[in-house]
C-alpha cells in the first residue's frame, strides 16, 4: 500500500507544481491576483505533498518495509535508528527527494517574503522555481521513483553503504543541497527580471542575499564533506580532486565571482550582463553537478550508480541554458553597462581580475573533470589527469586570488591615488615580506609554502589595518573598544563579514600550505609488542580483538603512542566486515592536534594477532582547515544579517571608512 | 580607445598565461589509459600509465614483513609484471580485476604507486560463502586471546 501511496503523492506535486507553474505566469502576463493566488496556493500544496513523501519513506525506513526497493536496498534490521532516518538521502532516489522539499521549501520561503514587496518580479520568479520543481518530481515520477515496488518481498534488506554510517551524512548532503538548491532563488529572480526588461537595481539586491545564503550552506557542505572524506575514507586527505567534489566546487567558485562583482554594480552601474551571466552558470554548474554525479559517466568514490537519469538532467541542462541565454540576448541592449573603467589601479580592476582567476580556476577545474571524456570522444584514447593536475593548475591562480584579496577591499574605487596606495598597502607589504622572512628563518624552506605564508600576512594586515582605522574612528565618538568593534561588525556587516570570510579563507590557505607541505607517512608491519617510530612517535602495537556489532563485525588493533615527553594516546583503528559488502573498510583512529594530527589505518594482519600492517601519518595543520572553516561560516552568516537601517536608535556620524 | 586597449591586452595576457598553466598540467600529469597488450607492445619508461587487468592466478607474492608486493596482470594476450610496496587492497585477490597506475620500469616491470581493486558499485546481497569466511575469520580472532 506504501508503494502506490507515495507514487500518488509524487504525481500530485508534479501536477500540482505543473499547475503553479502556469497559473503563476498566466498571472503575471494577464495581471490577474486570484490567478496568482491560486499558484501560491499551489505552492503551498506541493510543499505539503514532498513533506509527506519524505514522512511516507521515512516511515517506511523505521518501519523496515522492504516492499520498497529503495527502503530495501538501502537498510537492513541491523542498520541503527539515525542512519535508517538518513538512509533517506543516502541514495540516488532519496536525493532527489530531499533536493526537491528543499526546492519546495525556498519556494514557501519566495512566496512568504515577496508576494507583498516585489509585485512585479514575483509572479515570474514563482513560475520559474515551481517549473524547476516540476522537472525534480518528473525525475521522480519516471527515472528515479523512490517507492518503486519491490517483489518479492525480501526477508531484510541490503543494508546502508557503510561508508554512509557517519554522523557528517546527517548534516553533510543537507548543506550541501541546501546550498545547491539555494542558487535556484537568485536564478528565478534574474529570469523574472529578464522577462519583464526590469534589469534594474531591485532584483540585484535579492539576488546578492539568496546568493550568500546558498553560498554560505554550498561551503559549510564542502567543509563538512573535507571532514567526512579525512576521517571515515581512511586515506588521510581533506580533498581528491575527485570528479563529484569537483562538481560542488565549481558553483562555488562562480557563485564566490558573482558575489564580488554584484558589489561592482551596486556601485558602478557596470557589468549588469556579466553578473546575469554568474547567476545563469552558477545555476546551470548545479545541475551538471547532479548530472555527473547521477549519470554515472565519470566514476567516483561518491557516484550514485544509474545510468537512465542522466539523459534527463542533460536534456532539461540544455533547456535551461538555452533558455536562459535567450533571454540574455533578448535583453542585451538594456543591460549595457552605464560607466566604464577609469584606471588599473581602482578597485573596479581589483574585482575585475579577482573575477577573471575565479573563473579561470572554474574553468580549470572543469576542464580536468570532463578532460577523460573530451580526450575519449576527440582522439579515441583513455587519459585522465588527476590531482597532480588540479594542483599545478590551481596553485598559482589561488595565490594570486589570495593578494587580490588583500587589494581589493583597500583600494580606492575609480583610480587610487599614490597617497591612497601608500597609505593602504606600504605598512601591510612591509609587514607581509617581514612575515615571510621570519618563516625563512624559523626553518620554512619551501617557496610556495612561503609565498603563501607572506601573501597570507600581507592579507591579514590589510584587515587588522583597515580595521583599527575603523575602530579607532568609531571610538572618537565615545565607545570603547569592545563597543567600537562590536557596533563596527553590526553596522558595516556585509563589509565586517566579509572580511571575517576573508579571514577564514587565510586560515584555510594555510593548512592547506602547511599539511600539503609537511605531512608526512609511513606503512609498516608491527610484531606483537614490537614498536615502530615516526617523526617523534613511538607506535607500539599490543593486541588485536574481534568485536561484534548490530550490523557487522571489526576486528580492532590497539596501538599504544608515546612521545618524546612519554605515554601520549592509545588509537584503535580497525577493520569493519560487513555482510553486505565485498570489501572490508577501515575505520581509522586519529588525535588531532593544532599542529599535527596523529592518523592510523589498520592494513592487513594475520589472524592469530601476531602481527599487523599499518599505515601512520602524521598530517600537518590539517586543524587549521576546520578551524579556519568555522571563521568562512561565522563571516558569511554576519554578512547575512539584514543591514541595519540608516535611522538607527543611536545615530552616529559615519566613521572614515578608507575606500 | 588607448585605455580600452591596455586593459584587453592585460586580459590578454592573463588568459594566454592562463592557457600556457593548463596546456603545462595536462601535459605533465596526463595518465594514460591501458591494457597488459597496449603496454606490452610499446612501454615507455618513465611515461606514467593506468594499467587494468586481471591478476593471474599463482603469481601473488606479498610479503608483509618487507611489504613488498609483486603480481603479474593480464588481459589473456599478455602479461605484465608489477611490484608495489605497502599493503593491497582490501578487494585485491588472484584472479580479480585490478587496476595500477605507475610507471614503466627499465628493468622491465611496472612499478605500480597505486593498486586500485574493482568491485562493483552495486552491493551485494549477503550469500553463504562470504558469511561462512567471515565466521570463520571471528573464529580464528577468537582463538588468539593474548597468550600469557
Amino acid at each position: 500500500m506504501t508503494p502506490e501511496l507515495g507514487y500518488a503523492l509524487t504525481v500530485g506535486a508534479l501536477v500540482l507544481a505543473l499547475y503553479g507553474a502556469g497559473a503563476a505566469a498566466l498571472s503575471a502576463v494577464k495581471g490577474r491576483p486570484d490567478l496568482q493566488a491560486s499558484s501560491e496556493r499551489a505552492a503551498i500544496g506541493v510543499w505539503l505533498l514532498i513533506t509527506a513523501c519524505m514522512l511516507l519513506l521515512v516511515y517506511a525506513f523505521l518501519s523496515f518495509d522492504f516492499s520498497i526497493r529503495y527502503v530495501a536496498n538501502n537498510t537492513n534490521r541491523g542498520t541503527p535508528f539515525y542512519y535508517r532516518i538518513t538512509a533517506l538521502w543516502g541514495a540516488l532516489e532519496g536525493s532527489i527527494i530531499l533536493w526537491a522539499w528543499m526546492l519546495s521549501l525556498y519556494t514557501l520561503i519566495m512566496v512568504g517574503r515577496y508576494r507583498r514587496t516585489q509585485p512585479q518580479l514575483y509572479p515570474w520568479a514563482l513560475a520559474v522555481m515551481l517549473g524547476i520543481s516540476s522537472f525534480f518530481l518528473l525525475v521522480m515520477t519516471v527515472p528515479a521513483p523512490p517507492f518503486e515496488r519491490l517483489s518479492p518481498i525480501p526477508a531484510d534488506g541490503r543494508g546502508l553503504n557503510p561508508l554512509l554510517e557517519d554522523s557528517g551524512m546527517i548534516t553533510h548532503p543537507v548543506a550541501l543541497y541546501l546550498g545547491f538548491t539555494g542558487f535556484t532563488v537568485p536564478f528565478a529572480f534574474a529570469m523574472a527580471a529578464l522577462i519583464i526588461g526590469r534589469t534594474g537595481d531591485e532584483w540585484i539586491t535579492i539576488t546578492r542575499r539568496w546568493t550568500i545564503i546558498a553560498w554560505y550552506f554550498l561551503s559549510l557542505g564542502l567543509l563538512i564533506g573535507g571532514w567526512w572524506s579525512y576521517h571515515v575514507l581512511g586515506w588521510g586527505g581533506y580533498w581528491a580532486w575527485d570528479p563529484v567534489e569537483n562538481a560542488a566546487f565549481m558553483p562555488w567558485l562562480t557563485a564566490t565571482a558573482f558575489l564580488h562583482s554584484v558589489m561592482i554594480q551596486e556601485r558602478r552601474r557596470m557589468l549588469k550582463l556579466w553578473n546575469l551571466t554568474l547567476i545563469i552558470l552558477t545555476f546551470s554548474l548545479t545541475l551538471f553537478g547532479t548530472f555527473l554525479t547521477r549519470s554515472g559517466i565519470i566514476g567516483s568514490v561518491h557516484a550514485f550508480t544509474q545510468g537512465s537519469i542522466g539523459i534527463f538532467f542533460l536534456v532539461f541542462l540544455a533547456v535551461i541554458m538555452l533558455g536562459a541565454f535567450s533571454l540574455l540576448a533578448w535583453r542585451l541592449e538594456r543591460l549595457r553597462g552605464q560607466s566604464e573603467l577609469d584606471s588599473i589601479f581602482s578597485r573596479e580592476s581589483a574585482f575585475l581580475l579577482n573575477n577573471l582567476f575565479l573563473i579561470a580556476a572554474a574553468f580549470t577545474v572543469f576542464f580536468g573533470t570532463v578532460f577523460p571524456l573530451l580526450s575519449e570522444a576527440v582522439k579515441g584514447q583513455k587519459v585522465s589527469v588527476g590531482a597532480p593536475f588540479f594542483n599545478l593548475v590551481n596553485i598559482p591562480i589561488f595565490l594570486a586570488l589570495i593578494f587580490l584579496m588583500g587589494v581589493g577591499p583597500l583600494i580606492a574605487w575609480r583610480r587610487a591615488s599614490a597617497e591612497n596606495m601608500r597609505r593602504n598597502f606600504l605598512l601591510p607589504v612591509v609587514i607581509g615580506v617581514v612575515g615571510a622572512a621570519l618563516c625563512r628563518a624559523l626553518g620554512v624552506g619551501n617557496l610556495l609554502v612561503l609565498l603563501c605564508m607572506g601573501l597570507v600576512v600581507f592579507v591579514a594586515a590589510t584587515i587588522a589595518l583597515d580595521f583599527w582605522r575603523a575602530a579607532r574612528a568609531r571610538r572618537r565618538t565615545g565607545d570603547g573598544w569592545l563597543d567600537a568593534t562590536w557596533g563596527l561588525a553590526l553596522r558595516q556587516n556585509r563589509r565586517y563579514g566579509g572580511f571575517i570570510v576573508h579571514l577564514g579563507i587565510l586560515v584555510i590557505a594555510l593548512g592547506v600550505a602547511g599539511s600539503q607541505a609537511w605531512s608526512t607517512q609511513t606503512e609498516a608491519t608491527i610484531n606483537r609488542g614490537a614498536s615502530m617510530e615516526l617523526a617523534g612517535y613511538r607506535i607500539r602495537f599490543d593486541d588485536l580483538q574481534p568485536v561484534e556489532e548490530s550490523n557487522h563485525f571489526k576486528v580492532v588493533g590497539t596501538f599504544t603512542v608515546s612521545d618524546r615527553r612519554g605515554p601520549y594516546t592509545v588509537l584503535t583503528p580497525a577493520k569493519k566486515f560487513y555482510p553486505q559488502e565485498q570489501t572490508p573498510i577501515a575505520a581509522v583512529d586519529y588525535r588531532l592536534g593544532f599542529m599535527e594530527d596523529l592518523y592510523l589505518v589498520l592494513g592487513d594482519f594475520a589472524r592469530d594477532g601476531s602481527h599487523a600492517t599499518v599505515k601512520v601519518q602524521i598530517n600537518r595543520m590539517v586543524s587549521w582547515l576546520w578551524i579556519g572553516g568555522l571563521i568562512l561560516t561565522l563571516g558569511a552568516a554576519l554578512a547575512i544579517l539584514p543591514e541595519p537601517r540608516r535611522t538607527a536608535a543611536r545615530p552616529r556620524p559615519d566613521h572614515a571608512v578608507v575606500a | 580607445m588607448n585605455r580600452k586597449a591596455k586593459f584587453l591586452g592585460g586580459g590578454l595576457v592573463i588568459v594566454c598565461a592562463l592557457a600556457y598553466l593548463v596546456y603545462a598540467g595536462v601535459t605533465q600529469s596526463v595518465v594514460y589509459f591501458v591494457t597488459p597488450s597496449e603496454l606490452g607492445a610499446a612501454p615507455v619508461a618513465g611515461k606514467a600509465y593506468r594499467l587494468g587487468g586481471m591478476v593471474q592466478p599463482g603469481t601473488l607474492v606479498w610479503d608483509p614483513k618487507s611489504l613488498d608486493l609483486r603480481f603479474t596482470l593480464s588481459d589473456g594476450q599478455a602479461t605484465v609484471p608489477v611490484r608495489h610496496r605497502g599493503t593491497p587492497p582490501d578487494l585485491f585477490a588472484e584472479s580479480r580485476g585490478a587496476v595500477v597506475e605507475g610507471t614503466w620500469s627499465r628493468d622491465g616491470y611496472f612499478q605500480a604507486s597505486t593498486i586500485m581493486a574493482k568491485h562493483s558499485e552495486e552491493y551485494k546481497a549477503p550469500h553463504d560463502a562470504s558469511q561462512a569466511g567471515y565466521k570463520e575469520l571471528l573464529k580464528t580472532l577468537r582463538g588468539s586471546e593474548p597468550k600469557p
